[in-house]
């Protein structure tokens, strides 16, 4: 179908750029050092911010004296939050369609308590970062240290401290979702199988530590932010609202940004005092996020605790999940998403790839004397993939059936779409056994089962770990809109020729890395009929690119890639028209191939773009009075049919556990995603596999680690332990196609699918080599410790 | 964290080191490889008043046979040692040991002398020289004196060093080699678990303040008695509690490395 109208088949032009493995056209930029992060933006008058931070999780503060960090040599000023209080609204962060949500205000600096270790409350300035840490080592304040609420499983109960008395209790929100009769279906069901699943606490790691240089300017009261985000817009329309800015008047510029992985989506307190203190001073103000600070100051993620159940049936059949989750969430919901949403995704996402009946779902989302946690890659569904997946393992195990063939029996079928999940979640069109037989190509099944047993006959534990999952991508407005919040879900794309023949793309979507621009302009090249280095992509900033979301929850491709294909056919269209009048043909009758424009019919060259450019731009007298001229277009698009675009994969681990260590050794790794149209075979590989080396990071390695007191243990890279390269297995990503008919481009989002199933799968994997011993572990990470405990070797 | 305003100045000879002790005093910072130090500068968890930089100073250098030791100048670093056919033929066990510490950035630049002196008790050089029974050569405006490994090493970061004084060199006996094998959660992580084991000295690290040495279980393995030496561990490892886990699993890490580095053969067997 897409075929037909738009040649967006593999290989049949020389600018058939959709599917194709093109490289970043940013890379060489960025391993010669050349790319502009905010830390490379550079102002005159700039003043670098410090921040003492909370040492304690909960406290009374008094800032005594600021005259001792006023006379280091290079600080200019200090800032309290009372300073900021005139400067800044306080913000509220809930959501109205996350019914019965609560949260406290919270400001760019607290005013006399903080409620996490590594909280900002007073900020100085100074001439340099380091005359701004001595200012802040110097100052005089006051502590008096309170009991702190860390343990999320006594948030609620008698005794707890209450986190902000105002609200009454530490519940921010709470939701059941139910579908059928659980608890009939439950007591009669052949067997129930339970278990308990920690995930833990991590965190995104970004290359580049958050970043923000503000620099408001009195002559024209304009704002202007250099910003290390994922979301140009929304943050302008945050700090429009709460610096009392008209928002026309606050443009958000993020050029290059060193990674994200949702870290850079949320609205930081310590980036608002900056914004406010700029526009206090009216000079640029700097602030970058050391490592130190981003342990304790980035958001976090994944804290949950999950009570879960499968029933059964006798042959195979998945009756129905019955699953509690309970999650901290720090001492506020983050502004404006909310900490609410991984919570509820985990609702909406357990048993999303089965056919069941019976469904009943409660997270329960408390207030803590922790960093904040909030949306952070594959929000929520690597908590509930591990939640379904172990236990439809269990299932297998308690029935004595092979877990893929389980699979096999409840596994949405493939013809069954448009379908609705007991959850309320609708899928246009899932793959799941078409990507299971694919998994299945690929995993050498008999060759590895042959060698797990001959393995456990010399005393060698390895297992085979699968996980299924969906993934919800290209998200409508039913994600933030609907609860209020000035979130675009729209995305725009504005496309112009130049009279060299060259096109420029400005796209409201954002670049962290990953290639976004890439894709852009693949995607423009093919649409426009232009070489790919003929296309030059702006993004990242408020004022120059049509207003959008930009680039988070898997949308950048699927959103933002469909509106620059529109944009890219409509200045073809336009392009058509002009030189159908300067060549004395129809549009109909002209194509544009590799720049120039050719007769349809018989590919003979015509006319090059540029001198179609050169004619328009500067020989306008020779054309024809009433010819438009725009050769620019822009488009924008929103899914209207669904709320989300859902995808869907299976992975495959395959691990040796060392039962006298407890090390787990990742062997091979499967992965097939189904993310529609791919664009860039190369680009979605590289996706898949970062997603499941950050995947494996939850299962096997990074922890957020408080003590009872709330004191943050892993606060460098030698304690909190990413993957890394010499750990991680051999990775093979396969793909199976399902476009989403919503758009032309029918791409949906590739950026999270790794991240959704590889904990999962490897969970599974290492049950599978317990399983012998009558060892189990659910509890992430899956550190040497826990297995240990598990075996009853320690 | 930026670094504390710091003074920075290069030493050419050992002259210098003690002119700049004798004005600078407790001040003074001696500056090798930098590959702990200059990361608690960046944390300021240390405000010297002086860097001194060694690393031009030619007698803490080179690698040499002598008086039936095996020399090893301070300043060689990680990655020297490991290529140093003199250490490969005399000291295998300190070769053996390179591939375990961090990582090549880090070895490249990381000095034996700097983790001697740094003394951190998951770090595998000071076990090794342990085991090994190597002499660590000191020296300070007064003079030489030679301190026994096996006394050097005094509690949690901290070590036989007197203010004003420096580590020359490590002389390590020959041809006793010895085998080293640790348990960490990644490659180039301090191990959650070590043990460097010559004859019947196992010397275990990250298990302790530093290095501990388990008299107990060498006295047992002098007799052959490879279950005995790890049921004595029991008394000779008293592990902290760390992030990785608790004492048992350290206790049992410990068992788990020496049985295996005694008796190979019956593990692979089992």
């Amino acid at each position: 179908m897409n075929e037909i109208t738009i040649g967006l088949s593999r290989e049949d032009l020389p600018n058939s750029y959709i599917g194709r493995s093109v490289p970043r056209p940013s890379v060489a930029k960025l391993v010669e050092g050349r790319a502009t992060y905010t830390d490379d933006v550079a102002l005159p008058r700039t003043l670098h911010a410090a921040f003492l931070r909370s040492p304690h999780a909960h406290a009374r503060f008094t800032v005594r004296d600021t005259e001792a960090a006023l006379r280091v040599p290079g600080v200019v000023r200090v800032f309290t939050g009372h300073d900021l209080a005139a400067l800044c609204t306080p913000w509220v962060a809930t959501l109205e369609h996350l019914k019965g949500m609560k949260s406290a205000p919270q400001r760019p600096l607290p005013l006399d308590r903080a409620t996490w270790q590594g909280e900002a409350v007073v900020a100085v300035l100074a001439d340099t970062r380091a005359a701004a840490e001595d200012g802040a080592l110097a100052l005089d304040v006051e502590w008096e240290a309170l009991p702190a609420q860390t343990d999320m499983e006594t948030a609620l109960k008698p005794g707890a401290v209450v986190i902000h008395p105002e609200l009454g209790d530490n519940l921010a929100f709470r939701r059941t979702a139910t579908h059928g009769d659980v608890d009939a279906a439950f007591a009669t069901a052949h067997r129930v199988v339970e278990a308990r699943f920690v995930t833990g606490r991590h965190t995104g790691v970004t290359l580049e530590g958050r970043s923000i240089l503000a620099d408001f300017n009195r002559a024209d009261g304009t704002l202007t932010v250099h910003h290390a985000t994922q979301a140009p817009h929304m943050i302008q329309e945050v700090l429009a609202q709460h610096l009392g800015l008209p928002a026309g008047k606050v443009r958000v510029v993020c050029k290059d940004v060193g990674g994200s992985f949702g870290i850079k989506v949320h609205v930081y307190p310590d980036e608002m005092a900056v914004a406010a203190m700029s526009v206090a001073l009216a000079r640029p103000v700097k602030f970058v996020a050391d490592r130190f600070e981003s342990f304790s100051s980035d958001i976090h993620a994944r804290d949950h605790r999950i009570l879960a159940r499968i029933a059964v049936a006798e042959d195979g059949t998945i009756i129905g999940f019955d699953v509690d989750d309970l999650t901290g969430i720090g001492p506020y919901s983050v502004y404006p998403r909310t900490s609410a949403v991984e919570g509820n995704q985990v609702v909406n996402l357990c048993g999303g790839p089965y056919r069941f009946e019976h469904y009943r779902c409660t997270t329960t989302v408390v207030l803590q004397n922790k960093a904040a946690t909030c949306q952070y890659r594959a929000v929520g569904h690597p908590i509930a993939t591990a939640v379904t997946e172990g236990l439809v393992d269990l299932a297998a195990e308690a029935l004595g059936m092979d877990p893929l063939e389980l699979r096999r029996r409840n596994l949405i079928a493939d013809d069954a779409y448009p379908t609705t999940s007991p959850a309320g979640m609708r899928f246009e069109g899932l793959s799941h056994h078409a990507s299971l037989d694919k998994l299945l190509s690929m995993v050498p099944l008999d060759r590895i089962r042959a060698d797990q047993a001959e393995a456990r006959a010399r005393g060698v534990f390895r297992g085979l770990g699968f996980a299924s999952f969906i993934e919800l991508t290209n998200p409508s407005p039913f994600m933030y809109g609907i609860g209020g919040a000035r979130i675009s879900a729209q995305d725009g794309c504005t496309v112009r020729m130049d009279p060299d023949g060259s096109v420029v793309a400005a796209s409201g979507v954002t670049e962290q890395g990953q290639g976004t621009e890439a894709i852009l302009a693949q995607i423009v090249a093919h649409g426009v009929g232009v070489s790919v280095g003929k296309v030059r992509v702006v993004t990242g900033d408020t004022l120059a690119t049509p207003y959008g979301g930009g680039t988070w929850a898997c949308r950048g491709a699927g959103i933002g890639g469909e509106a620059a294909l529109q944009g890219a056919l409509a200045l073809k269209a336009q392009i058509l028209e002009v030189a159908g009048a300067m060549l004395q043909a129809r549009p109909e009758a002209l194509d544009v191939v590799m720049g120039e424009v050719v007769d349809r019919a018989t590919g003979t060259p015509r006319m090059p773009l540029g001198e179609l450019g050169r004619i328009l731009y500067f020989r306008g007298d020779t054309l024809p009075k009433d010819l438009p001229r725009e050769l620019v277009q822009t488009r924008h698009y929103i899914t209207k049919e669904y709320p989300f675009a859902f995808t869907n994969g299976i992975q495959a681990s395959w691990v040796e556990v060392d039962t006298d260590t407890g090390m787990v050794t990742l062997l091979e790794h499967w992965c097939v995603e189904d993310c529609g149209r791919i664009i860039n075979p190369l680009l979605v590989d590289e996706q898949v596999k970062g997603g499941i080396v950050q995947g494996i990071g939850g299962a096997l390695y990074e922890h957020c680690l408080y003590d009872e007191q709330g004191n943050l243990l892993t606060t460098t890279m030698a304690d909190y332990l990413v993957p890394m390269a010499a750990e991680m297995p051999e990775m093979h990503v396969g793909h199976v196609e399902t476009p989403t008919r919503e758009s032309l481009l029918g791409a949906k989002g590739a950026g999270e699918a790794g991240t959704a199933g590889a904990p999962a799968a490897v969970m599974n994997a290492i049950n599978d080599a317990l399983r012998p011993l009558g060892a189990r572990v659910t509890e992430q990470p899956f550190t040497p410790a826990r297995i240990l405990a598990a075996l009853g070797r320690i | 964290m930026k670094w504390p305003a710091t003074s920075y100045r290069r030493a050419s000879s050992l002259g210098d080191v003690w002119q700049a002790f004798a004005e600078g005093g407790a001040g003074v910072q001696l500056l090798a490889g930098g590959q702990t130090l200059l990361a608690t500068l960046a944390f300021r968890l240390s405000e010297p008043a002086l860097l001194l930089d060694i690393t031009r100073i030619p007698t803490l250098r080179g690698i040499a046979l002598h008086g039936g030791a095996l020399r090893i100048g301070a300043l060689t670093t990680h990655a020297g040692l490991g290529r140093d056919p003199l250490v490969a033929r005399h000291a295998p066990l300190l070769a053996q040991a390179v591939p375990l510490i961090a990582h090549p950035a880090i070895r490249n630049r990381g000095t034996i002398g700097g983790s001697l002196a740094n003394a951190d008790p998951a770090a595998e050089l000071p076990a090794c020289a342990v085991a090994l029974e190597a002499t660590l050569v000191l020296a300070s405006a007064q003079g030489e004196r030679r301190v026994p490994a096996g006394e050097f090493f005094t509690g949690l970061l901290s070590t036989a060093l007197r203010p004003g004084e420096l580590i020359l060199a490590v002389e390590v006996p020959i041809g006793r080699g010895g085998s080293i094998t640790e348990i960490a959660r990644r490659s180039g992580d301090y191990a959650m678990c070590g043990l460097a084991l010559v004859g019947a000295r196992p010397v275990f690290f990250g298990v302790g303040d530093g290095p501990v040495l388990a008299r107990g279980a060498g006295a047992a393995l002098a007799r052959g008695d490879v279950e005995a030496a790890c049921a004595a561990l029991d008394t000779d490892l008293d592990p902290p509690t760390d992030m990785h886990g608790p004492p048992a699993m350290k206790r049992h890490l410990a068992r788990v490395l020496l049985r295996r580095a005694a008796a190979p053969r019956q593990e692979q067997a089992a």
